[in-house]
């Protein structure tokens, strides 16, 4: 089906279609060196984190398929890995150390490089100027050097894969004493030292890019663009990077101190410790617990950098293709807020099984709760917005629809984990594999699917292949629920997470068959990420060109910019703004664009 | 950009700064509060640490020297004392320098400028010293020559926090030398004064005010509890 079919094309081409399409403001000379590498245009720079984290998505989802592969066939064994991998799968087994190593990498690169730096670096960058009216960011320099210290970031997380030693295998939290002490493991050697270095390097990316998204949001709106009239994309993505700048840093002072751990023979994290041989440490006075707390205090606002742009992008998209008004866009807004303050203040939640007073323990256990309040009010917003609505399935819509399915089957199992008693049975499990893959993993992603298929036409003046996206739509979304549903029952029967073979272990052997049928969808799930990424280059390429400026018959200033915005976005004037973003289905209208004047009949929101 | 600005502000509605401040002001105030967070992180970790410590040494008696004096000083904490008298000074001519950018007076701005640099620079100098000594005393990262207050073997955290934190602070110190440094040399050249505004020393002012009220929290934490 084509965009057009969905979009009962005569209404969209009445709109805007006024000129100036190829005129462009600014005619510096560029090169290819500043066009597409050194670019501090906003749009490039987006691109860029784009690509980036869809490599980094390759490599990290691989990495699953390789332990899934492990986990659903431990008896078989597969010679081909060894001839890719050497020593890493003798006998064509993934060994022990690589098991570590590869859960290890897979967090690490998904959250933050891919959800992170590709999801909010992506989107931040690309829509916060075309949403809000500006020509560019705050400061574009600042903006380059946040893709560029991310690239190093990437360039040396990279490389501690191909260390004689492996990288860093103590998890993606990489708590001490196992990453402290080189000699607890293989993969606590120089790989941890090198994905201490990436991550600080990462950290620097975020402030850069964070600092720059909060003061454009706040400082370069566009004439009557006010706080109460920006998309809710605006409103999630500021969130996100407050959340950013203030997490963050402390995550940096956790690392600094792990490094001198490791190095300076410090004792920061270390106290009382027998290495296997039985060599005692002289380490006196310090607290494994210390750094859980300095981790989990960024790790946990994490989870909502993650998940805030994906349902900024959502509600936006959602609105545009139900053709109504998104429903509380200030209880929207509230909640955003109520989440983002709540973010700092239950990180303990993730600590309720290491020695946490219980007292302690029942206050996170209260605060955690509370987030059920505004997520639940972010939920029933969606689905009052697409009640009655007059709905395009367009590939952003479906995948944004599967948000609000999958957020909703995730948050549930949320209020599970977040009771500190029933967390003494779940902890580790595979049912905390299951909870946070669904609600903030494959949530995400689809958030990140929504925004790439909705905003296509913008970054490349193409379309994306409707038929490839339905086909990734439908094999995604039960997908993810075939692989992740089974693991509740795995987690509530005790099953731990990170063992490599669970087949010497009574109570587990039953789950073989299961393993191996996720495993089996797992591998049949990423290879429909395949196709999507073949879509997405074949689409920059030879996708069908977009004709009209505002393709989805959208409010937002996006659209009133031409088909390929040059730097600088508009050509002449920036438009000025008189409405909010959500006039979907008014005065017998389908849309008005925010440009134009409220009419004198017309009430304004 | 041309807004009459009227008697009753709406600083969100858009068009104008909310803040009434330019983007660079307000991301340095970001800035100053992502790297709060960042020393407060550290701090907090000290105060853990010492607090499920059963004693601590006594830093009475540890900063106890003065450059130039043989043996220990009749009054515990003076050389700090000064060093943290020289900061706070240097945070008062950076005000001034702030002020005469203000009045748009350029001598005023690179006298004043060059005092703040200058105490800077005897701030960093004072710490050297300091660092020197200490370690001539035996101490350093994962070694810790004084005992606790109560006469019981130490731990080497009391060393390992204060050379982290210190040193960290004093990175912030020599960085916030540097941008001063660039700053004068700017005036020097009249960038700011063809530019018509002294916007720069502010928020290089804000940077620097910001070390120093760190400093006073640092002070407080490992010199006088």
């Amino acid at each position: 089906m084509s965009n057009e079919a969905i979009l009962h094309e005569a209404d969209v081409h009445t709109s805007h279609s006024n000129g100036h399409h190829d005129e462009h403001v600014h005619h510096h000379k560029e090169t290819f060196l500043t066009k597409y590498v050194f670019s501090q245009d906003h749009k490039m720079i987006a691109k860029q984190f784009l690509i980036t984290g869809i490599i980094w998505a390759f490599l990290g989802g691989m990495m699953s398929v390789l332990f899934r592969l492990q986990l659903g066939y431990p008896e078989t064994t597969f010679p081909w890995l060894e001839d890719i991998l050497g020593h890493w799968a003798k006998g064509g087994k993934i060994q022990p150390e690589f098991y570590y190593a590869l859960v290890t990498m897979h967090g690490t690169v998904l959250v933050f490089f891919v959800l992170t730096a590709g999801l909010s670096g992506t989107f931040a960058n690309f829509l916060i100027p075309l949403q809000i009216g500006a020509r560019d960011m705050a400061s574009p320099m600042l903006n380059m050097l946040s893709y560029w210290f991310f690239w190093l970031a990437s360039i040396i997380m990279l490389s501690s894969l191909f260390v004689q030693t492996g990288p860093a295998s103590g998890g993606w939290t990489s708590y001490p004493p196992l990453s402290a002490l080189g000699g607890a493991s293989e993969g606590s050697k120089a790989g941890v030292d090198l994905w201490i270095i990436s991550m600080a390097l990462f950290v620097v990316s975020s402030l850069l890019g964070g600092l720059n998204y909060i003061s454009t949001i706040l400082n370069m709106r566009t004439k009557g663009m006010s706080m109460t009239r920006v998309p809710l994309t605006i409103w999630a993505l500021f969130f996100t990077a407050v959340l950013g700048v203030l997490s963050f840093p402390v995550l940096l002072s956790g690392f600094i101190l792990l490094l001198f751990d490791r190095h300076a023979g410090t004792s920061f994290y270390l106290s009382d410790i027998y290495l296997a041989s039985g060599e005692a440490l002289p380490n006196e006075g310090g607290s494994a617990i210390l750094f859980q707390h300095l981790f989990w205090f960024l790790g946990h606002p994490e989870v909502y950098i993650i998940l805030l742009p994906a349902m900024g992008m959502v509600s936006e998209i959602l609105s545009t293709n139900s053709r109504k008004p998104i429903f509380g866009y200030m209880a929207m807004v509230g909640s955003l807020f109520a989440i983002a303050i709540l973010a700092f203040l239950v990180w303990a939640h993730h600590m309720f099984v290491t020695g946490l007073n219980p007292f302690l323990g029942s206050v996170f256990v209260l605060l955690t709760l509370l987030i059920a309040v505004p997520s639940a009010i972010k939920v029933f917003n969606w689905l009052t917005t697409l009640w009655r609505g007059n709905i395009r399935f367009t590939p952003g819509m479906m995948f944004s629809i599967g948000f609000v399915s999958l957020f909703i089957s995730g948050g549930l199992t949320g209020i599970w984990l977040g009771n500190s008693s029933l967390d003494i049975h779940l902890h580790d499990t595979y049912f905390v594999i299951a909870h946070f893959h669904i609600v903030m993993g494959v949530a995400s992603f689809f958030g990140m699917f929504a925004g790439i298929y909705h905003w296509f036409p913008k970054m490349y003046g193409r379309y994306m292949n409707n038929t490839m996206a339905y086909v990734h739509f439908w094999i995604t979304m039960i997908g993810a629920y075939l692989i992740f549903w089974p693991m509740h029952y795995e987690g509530l029967a005790g099953m731990p997470r990170r063992y490599l073979d669970y087949s010497s272990w009574e109570s587990f052997k039953q789950f073989a068959e299961l393993n191996r049928f996720i495993s089996t969808v797992a591998m049949i799930v990423f290879a429909v990420q395949l196709l999507f990424v073949f879509n997405f280059f074949y689409s920059i390429f030879k996708g069908r060109k977009v004709t009209s400026q505002n393709p989805w018959g959208s409010n937002t200033l996006e659209w009133t910019t031409p088909i390929r915005p040059g730097h600088g976005n508009w050509p002449g004037e920036i438009p000025e703004v008189h409405r909010w973003a959500y006039d979907y289905g008014k005065d017998g209208r389908e849309f008005i664009p925010q440009t134009e004047p409220v009419g004198a009949n017309e009430s304004a929101h | 950009m041309s807004q009459t600005i009227t008697a009753d502000r709406k600083w969100w509605s858009g068009g104008k700064s909310p803040f009434n401040v330019e983007y660079g002001k307000l991301m340095m105030w970001y800035f100053l509060m992502s790297d709060a967070f960042t020393f407060g992180a550290f701090l907090i970790a000290y105060g853990t640490i010492r607090f499920s410590s059963n004693s601590w040494p006594d830093p009475n008696a540890v900063f106890r020297t003065f450059p130039g004096v043989e043996g220990n000083m009749p009054i515990p904490l003076a050389f700090v004392s000064l060093m943290t008298f020289i900061l706070i000074m240097s945070s008062v001519t950076m005000v001034l320098a702030v002020g005469a950018g203000h009045a748009n007076d350029k001598r005023k701005v690179l006298i004043y400028m060059g005092w703040t640099i200058l105490g800077g620079i005897a701030f960093l100098s004072c710490q050297a010293w300091e660092w020197t000594h200490l370690h001539g005393e035996g101490a350093w990262w994962g070694r810790n020559p004084f005992m606790n207050i109560d006469g019981s073997q130490s731990s080497t955290n009391f060393t390992n926090f204060f050379f982290t934190i210190t040193g960290f602070h004093g990175f912030h110190v020599f960085s916030g030398v540097i941008i001063n440094i660039i700053m004068f040399i700017m005036t020097w050249q009249g960038v700011f004064e063809r530019r018509g505004h002294y916007n720069m020393i502010e928020k290089a002012g804000l940077y620097w005010h910001f070390v120093d009220l760190v400093w006073v929290f640092v002070f407080t934490c490992f010199y006088l509890f």
